[in-house]
């Protein structure tokens, strides 16, 4: 039972992202422009760029995840496909990773192959590259995973707005600070395991847990 | 039955919240002013100066109780919230998001009065150091639970949810607890603990102990007050409510 919703949630979700594929550049188009930004900012000198790069590209990618959190279930909700969903008999847990799984792997995973490229426009320094990516790779299915309980939290409202980064923020923190802190360490010559072990025991933790705090949200909201 | 239990369903009812709260909040925080004025006037007349930081450390009277409640506080909203979700408790629901402005108010009392007592010491008003960084994002967790209450039109369910926020949140509560010894810290370490020795002159502790126990009594008479107005906010248009204004006008 499970497999087969599985895979026509997957197959759903990819054929309305092939038929509106104009949005699905947009968390990509604004981690650029965030890092267009930042660079014209800091007056496009090479040594201050190179010495924030890391920095800049965590928070670009953070900004773009934060964006696109709102369209995680708010079609779904618009459209009665929640209810349907909490109707099936397949978890609504295993429902929501499945969702979260296609909608990081169609606004982060973007982002992720377009580190290595945005990381040249803010020449970071080459050796940095590989704890970033590592980070990054840790830290958005991470992000994506808080973001789905805070998404689901507002899904009942007419819009959110800024209320979805403020109930977002206090959870990316720790994540942020992680991933950033392991590309700083990285770049001082020290040991970045720590903190990427840790991204990735959270990481864990959060696959096992949010989805469950999220169906829990999604069935207050609708209820 | 036996009566704590009984107490315990008479008070899940709403006139008779109302007439509980409407009784001890006032008690409290009379009790709790009075305690705290004792431990004030402890703090500031008769405590003697410390022998590094002079007379500017007697703001940790204010800092170090606020900042325990502000986690304190956190961790009670939870459990109420927790109650509510599980056992459907409509005054619990009441009570954890009566916990919520309070407790966001004892952060922000620490963040302020720590922030006034680095000038001096630290020699900054602010640094990105662990514990204040945690203890920030504990006040932006409190002010998402209030914005998440108030943005649902539905107050059981708008409840539920900022509710369902603050159990997330508590993952966060270990990490701000310990994150003066897990990590390298501007922030001093704990130096008073309730069991076994403090790192504090035994001189200085009681006026301590009093503004600890006057801010938890304080905030009992401030949580039943809250929770008083929003029981009856959500009960208006029930004949008792009615009968109360009734009464009063």
């Amino acid at each position: 039972m499970i497999w087969p919703a599985t895979k026509a949630l997957m197959a759903r979700d990819l054929r309305l992202l092939w038929r509106r594929r104009g949005d699905a550049m947009q968390p990509a188009l604004l981690a650029l422009l965030v890092v267009v930004l930042f660079a014209l900012a800091l007056g496009g000198e090479a040594r201050a760029l190179s010495k924030v790069a890391s920095a800049v590209l965590w928070l670009a990618v953070l900004l773009a995840g934060l964006l696109s959190l709102d369209s995680l279930f708010r079609g779904d909700a618009d459209d009665g496909s929640l209810e349907q969903w909490m109707l099936a008999p397949v978890p609504l847990g295993w429902l929501v990773l499945v969702r979260t799984f296609m909608h990081w792997s169609t606004t982060a995973l973007p982002l992720l192959v377009a580190a290595p490229f945005l990381g040249e426009l803010l020449h970071l320094p080459r050796n940095e590259l590989p704890v970033l990516l590592a980070s990054l790779g840790l830290g958005t299915p991470l992000l994506s995973l808080l973001g789905a309980v805070v998404a689901a939290l507002t899904v009942g409202m007419r819009r959110s707005g800024i209320l979805v980064a403020l109930l977002a923020l206090p959870l990316y923190v720790p994540v942020l600070v992680f991933g950033a802190g392991s590309v700083a360490a990285a770049a001082q010559g020290l040991d970045s395991t720590g903190a990427l072990l840790l991204l990735a025991a959270g990481l864990v933790l959060a696959l096992v847990l949010a989805p469950l705090a999220a169906a829990a949200a999604i069935r207050i909201a609708l209820s | 039955m036996n009566p704590v239990v009984r107490w315990f369903h008479q008070l899940g009812s709403p006139p008779y919240f109302d007439r509980f709260s409407a009784r001890w909040a006032p008690v409290a925080h009379g009790l709790g002013l009075l305690v705290m004025a004792y431990g004030l006037y402890g703090a500031l007349f008769v405590v003697p100066a410390d022998y590094q930081q002079g007379d500017s450390f007697r703001i940790l009277y204010i800092h170090v109780p606020s900042a325990w409640m502000s986690m304190a506080v956190f961790a009670l909203m939870a459990t109420y919230a927790a109650i509510a979700l599980i056992w459907r408790i409509k005054l619990c629901e009441i009570l954890a998001m009566a916990c919520a402005p309070i407790g966001a108010a004892f952060t922000l009392i620490t963040l302020v009065t720590g922030s006034i007592w680095g000038k001096p010491m630290w020699g900054t008003w602010w640094d990105w150091d662990p514990r204040l960084t945690t203890e920030l994002i504990l006040l932006f967790l409190y002010l998402g639970v209030i914005g998440l209450y108030n943005a649902i039109d539905d107050r059981r369910s708008g409840a539920r949810a900022a509710g369902l926020l603050a159990i997330v949140g508590v993952v966060l509560l270990p990490v701000i607890h310990y994150s003066v010894t897990w990590w390298n810290s501007l922030h001093q370490g704990q130096t008073i603990s309730l069991f076994g020795k403090s790192h504090m002159d035994a001189s200085m502790l009681p006026p301590l102990w009093a503004m600890v126990v006057g801010t938890h009594v304080w905030f009992v008479g401030s949580l039943l007050a809250r929770a008083r107005a929003d029981n009856l906010r959500r009960e208006a248009g029930k004949e008792w409510v009615a009968k109360l204004v009734r009464a009063q006008s």
